[in-house]
């Protein structure tokens, strides 16, 4: 990716509530094509509302967005043409499986998004076999979402979008509650993605993983305004801006019979050094 | 799942007092569609032939005027079971063993000669100061055994569309008789998302079992239960909400599409017209 590449989405003046409480406020961003961005921020500061704007699954109440240099408008999406051209170039895999997962059958799951996206038949069935092939879930195809570990439903909902092929994945706390094996699967299927020139754009809190799935990264704070871009090397380096933004936290432990006091990376490691 | 069925649930799970039962023993009646998937006659059926099939029945049991009717009606849908390869005690059970607790209890007074009047079968009270007289009647007894018998077959009947009918064939065959599509949308998600509500509720349960210890005052467990109702509606407002953005974001316009494709093969409208004649013949027998 470089500097030339054609912006995929221009955020300007971004503004969002729910029922008056501020989700995100005056949000500008652009995100150019082959970008892997990590949107770093703590529980309720944003980040997930922001995947959703640029999904277009909500629409700011103040500001605006384009996408593939076209307005990202709910008026422009009724349009059945235009909803379909950019659903099937933006994939987003949510948080919750179980929200993502509603399908009765794995094979039902995968089929959903190139079948309602108007695919012929023989492709939708092809391109739903790739994904399950490629994922290594192909033994799942008729067993039931719910029924499923976290590491497979996991893996169903990135097969789900897989299937879409999209040019940009949109993807929302994709290691929240995984296991270590399935965290490294995934982090190998971001790299896959990556070898493609997917855009790939990351909301997450897990600072272990930041370096491998980004180039770039917009942190935000609890105010829900983005205070800092840039490389992840500069930014988790910075450790009051981390501690400002809930990301680490002051850790008090004994060791070898003396007190410490260190900054935390919150959830996975200590990545401090005696 | 019938009323009868999903009682008879809550009553297994109630025996062994445990919410986790309770979702155990729903997940294998309601999910594990096992019946659906063996090899036996209506699993090979087109689900637009049993759909219809089983809608023609239902009208034939309204409309029937003769017991000997509907009960042939009844007695048509074992052999179809077993064919299905539907275990005999199982389906029989599930139905009749509370369909005499719920319908007769509707069907009691009918018996009387308070509210059907006519030859006494068994005088209960006949007293002369005061004049009190109660009687079962034969017009009573008639009254009681339709109102039976109907709910009975009709409930067999959806039991064994059920039983053998893969639940997203299913929706896809009610999509045929124009029904609402919200509707047939509303089913589909209902029934995928009591799993989940079931194991938040079991989930609730467990963290309560977990910080209390001795018996727990009878009002205070209604008001933890309606605390739990609470909660637990938030919680399935806050991921229907999920749930539709979820749908969107992969291209749900509305319209929803499944990727089996029916087909009407011979044999399917030959049932057709089987399902369909024997209801005609029912209701002309009954008329």
């Amino acid at each position: 990716m470089s500097q030339d590449s054609p912006p995929v989405f221009q955020v300007e003046h971004v503004t969002y509530a729910y029922n008056n409480q501020i989700a995100l406020k005056d949000i500008s961003l652009t995100i150019r094509a082959g970008e892997r961005l990590a949107i770093l921020g703590a529980n309720g500061s944003g980040k997930s509302t922001l995947l959703k704007i640029l999904d277009a699954l909500y629409f700011p109440q103040r500001g605006a967005v384009r996408a593939f240099g076209e307005p990202l408008t709910e008026a422009a999406l009724r349009e059945d043409a235009r909803a379909f051209a950019f659903r099937r170039r933006v994939g987003l895999v949510f948080q919750d499986p179980d929200a993502q997962l509603f399908s009765p059958t794995v094979w039902d799951e995968v089929t959903f998004a190139p079948l309602h996206l108007g695919l012929p038949r023989a492709e939708v069935i092809e391109r739903a076999e790739w994904a399950l092939d490629l994922l290594n879930i192909t033994k799942l195809r008729d067993r039931a979402p719910h029924r499923l570990s976290g590491g497979e439903k996991k893996k169903v909902a990135l097969a789900s979008v897989l299937s879409l092929r999209p040019e940009v994945w949109l993807l929302d706390e994709p290691t929240a509650s995984l296991d270590p094996r399935s965290q490294a699967r995934l982090l190998d299927f971001i790299g896959e993605l990556t070898r493609e020139g997917k855009t790939i754009i990351t909301a997450t809190q897990d600072l272990d993983i930041v370096e491998e799935i980004a180039d770039r990264v917009v942190m935000f704070c609890e105010e829900h305004e983005i205070t800092s871009d840039g490389a992840p090397h500069e930014l988790l380096s910075d450790y009051d801006r981390l501690v400002e933004c809930n990301l680490i936290h002051a850790h008090r432990h004994t060791h070898d019979g003396t007190e410490h006091v260190h900054h935390h990376l919150h959830p996975v490691s200590h990545r401090h050094a005696h | 799942m019938t009323w009868a069925g999903l009682v008879g649930l809550f009553k297994r799970a109630g025996a062994k007092s445990r919410l986790s039962d309770l979702t155990g023993a729903l997940e294998q009646s309601l999910f594990a569609e096992e019946i659906a998937r063996r090899k036996g006659l209506l699993q090979s059926l087109d689900p637009r032939v049993k759909l219809i099939g089983a809608l023609a029945w239902l009208l034939a049991i309204s409309w029937s005027q003769n017991l000997a009717g509907i009960a042939a009606l009844y007695t048509l849908t074992l052999p179809l079971a077993a064919a299905s390869r539907v275990p005999m005690t199982f389906y029989v059970k599930r139905v009749w063993a509370l369909i005499p607790f719920f319908t007769g209890i509707i069907a009691l007074p009918a018996l009387f000669n308070v509210f059907s009047p006519g030859a006494p079968l068994v005088t209960l009270i006949d007293s002369t100061s005061p004049r009190v007289y109660l009687a079962i009647t034969l017009p009573g007894v008639v009254t009681a055994a339709f109102l039976l018998l109907r709910v009975g077959t009709s409930v067999s009947i959806a039991v064994l569309l059920i039983l053998t009918t893969r639940w997203t064939l299913l929706l896809k065959a009610l999509r045929v008789l124009r029904v609402p599509q919200t509707f047939v949308l509303i089913l589909g998600m209902t029934y995928r998302y009591i799993y989940v509500l079931l194991h938040a509720a079991n989930n609730m349960f467990l963290a309560r079992q977990s910080r209390i210890v001795g018996r727990v005052a009878d009002a205070e467990q209604r008001r933890w239960l309606a605390a739990s109702a609470g909660v637990l509606f938030a919680k399935s407002y806050a991921l229907s909400d999920e749930v539709y953005l979820a749908m969107q974001s992969r291209g749900f316009r509305g319209e929803a599409q499944v990727m089996e494709t029916l087909r009407w093969r011979g044999a399917d409208w030959m049932w057709l017209a089987v399902f369909v004649g024997v209801a005609v013949a029912a209701t002309w027998i009954g008329s």
